[in-house]
């Protein structure tokens, strides 16, 4: 599936909730069945700054894709995680570099939680990306 | 009215008092705002914000040294607003009061003036666990620069301040006792009077943070007998970029100037500057005249109402919403001190402070989640933060109740 689709899924997903504690509940629940992170990733290096929350951000290169995944102690961050997880994980770094993150506009959530908060929101965005374009100069120093 | 249990002498018209406050009406999420972040800043009564309007539309012209009528008019009225602050922490005279943007810089103007005189290789500073980060990193910076040593004096599990253990770190070394009158996180009152008697007795100079303590209870600078008392307008009803400091007469003099520039000055000559009169000395630029005119207009705001007052309610207040909190076997308050200010600090079982935060936002409440500027603190506590509310006197018990609804609402969705 392109990001674009797992993306317009994700957002008619949200349009079926008229009031935001409908959406927060779901996002609790993502964040509730977010797979788990291998204990052995929760390390500092893997932290990523600017949440109130800690989140933990482990990518992995299989020379093709990059799959993601993501922990917090608090719940609603950790389904933020999930969104993200899965908008961007298991495509390439071209395909993760060349897409747009417009959806969580889309669903309200940039607008809705606080510049502080959502600032951990975009900084996992930000590394996610990052690790995109990491993986980018290793796929080209390879080939 | 509200009702003090015990003394309706000290009751007020609290939906006239709400009516003072013109953010108070609006509402957050379509609902009413329940303004309960109090500590981090006051909202301001509705003669504050007309001081600034007036003295923009009507007064505006640089102070001091202007023979014009606008600029006499705008010295003499920021001068009467020194001379309220003074008035209103019982300073003996208004050279003792310095403004400043905030406490924050009050705090860095002493580490910086004072400390870079007097604090020398191998001395120590003084401390305690609880202190906000603005009364913790000047003096970690100074003692980086000085080669001297911070010592930090740990708290008790309900957050207060053992005395004895505070006199035992006191050495022969300790130069400062930099302590705050009341804990912004977990709302301690500590004992300043006590605390400074025991600290002069040694010698020490003694410097109390006052950012939160000014708006809840009175302060009188020479009674506590403090070398130092820092403060910020915005936590007593006042504007923003505006606050100050109460040093005693005799160690202001003796300290240089913070920073140079326009108004500290007496002469200048390329060869050499003398410097001005106390308070001025330490008031280089154009001062935030709005700022202390706003400042002054937000004391004789609360004077009229009278502390005692406020603060029979904020007590009530306190009182109460401990009460309905103990009442939830799954809150618990963080900081039990026996003296405590009007506010609650508290976890709702495992639930992460972000998580209930932004739950109870949805309620149209404003609360404060996160280390509060304590991290040491939050550290030792071993918890990742709190949730922070803070009540002023403008609260009801009701607001205290949707609270405790958005709590239930909090433990349903994550428990």
């Amino acid at each position: 599936m392109k990001i674009e689709e797992s993306t317009n899924t994700i957002i008619s997903e949200f349009e079926i909730f008229d009031d935001w504690m409908d959406k927060y509940n779901y996002l609790i629940e993502l964040g509730k069945s977010l797979p788990l992170i291998d204990e052995k990733f929760k390390i500092e290096s893997n932290l990523i700054q600017g949440c109130q929350s800690r989140v933990w951000l482990h990518a992995e290169f299989d020379g093709t894709n990059v799959h993601f995944t993501a922990d917090s102690d608090a719940v609603i961050t950790k389904g933020i995680a999930n969104l993200l997880i899965r908008a961007f994980s298991d495509h390439t770094p071209q395909e993760i570099l060349d897409s747009s993150s417009d959806f969580l506009n889309e669903i309200g959530l940039t607008q809705h939680l606080s510049p502080t908060r959502s600032n951990g929101m975009l900084s996992m965005i930000k590394q996610i990306k990052m690790y995109a374009l990491a993986f980018k100069a290793k796929q080209a120093m390879g080939s | 009215m509200n009702s003090i249990p015990g003394n309706p002498d000290l009751s007020f018209d609290l939906e006239k008092i709400r009516a003072d406050f013109p953010i108070l009406s609006r509402k957050v999420h379509n609902k009413p705002l329940v303004y309960f972040d109090n500590a981090a800043t006051t909202q301001k009564p509705q003669v504050v914000i007309d001081t600034l309007v007036e003295y923009y539309s009507g007064m505006n012209s640089n102070v001091h040294r202007g023979v014009h009528y606008l600029s006499v008019e705008a010295t003499s009225a920021f001068e009467g607003a020194r001379e309220k602050v003074r008035a209103f922490v019982n300073a003996s005279s208004t050279e003792e009061i310095i403004f400043t943007r905030g406490c924050t810089e009050a705090i860095n103007l002493i580490a910086n003036s004072w400390g870079g005189d007097n604090i020398n290789s191998g001395d120590e500073i003084l401390i305690s666990a609880i202190e906000h980060h603005s009364n913790l990193v000047p003096w970690q910076m100074l003692c980086e620069v000085r080669h001297a040593k911070l010592i930090v004096c740990p708290v008790l599990a309900d957050g207060s301040i053992d005395l004895e253990v505070l006199a035992g770190l006191m050495s022969s070394k300790t130069r400062l006792l930099a302590i705050t009158h009341i804990s912004n996180t977990l709302g301690t009152i500590n004992p300043v009077k006590e605390i400074t008697k025991l600290a002069h007795e040694k010698g020490i100079v003694v410097l109390i943070d006052g950012a939160q303590a000014m708006s809840h209870l009175k302060v009188n600078v020479r009674d506590i007998g403090c070398d130092f008392y820092t403060f910020s307008a915005h936590k007593v009803y006042g504007p923003m970029g505006i606050g100050g400091l109460y040093g005693k007469k005799d160690i202001l003099t003796a300290m240089r100037p913070y920073q140079g520039g326009g108004e500290m000055i007496k002469n200048v000559t390329f060869e050499k500057t003398t410097f001005n009169d106390l308070p001025y000395k330490f008031e280089a630029g154009t001062p935030n005249v709005s700022g202390a005119l706003g400042f002054g207009a937000a004391l004789d705001y609360i004077s009229r109402i009278g502390l005692d007052r406020i603060s029979a309610w904020e007590n009530e207040l306190l009182r109460y919403a401990t009460e309905r909190f103990s009442a939830d076997p799954l809150i618990k308050i963080i900081g039990n001190a026996p003296q405590k200010s009007s506010l609650i600090s508290f976890l709702i079982g495992n639930i992460h402070p972000y998580d209930a935060g932004t739950i109870i936002d949805q309620f149209g409440i404003a609360v404060r989640t996160g280390t509060h500027c304590t991290q040491p603190l939050m550290n030792s506590l071993g918890i990742p933060g709190t949730i922070r509310a803070s009540f002023a006197f403008y609260n009801t018990k009701e607001e205290i109740d949707r609270l405790m609804e958005a709590i239930v609402k909090v433990e349903e969705l994550f428990l």
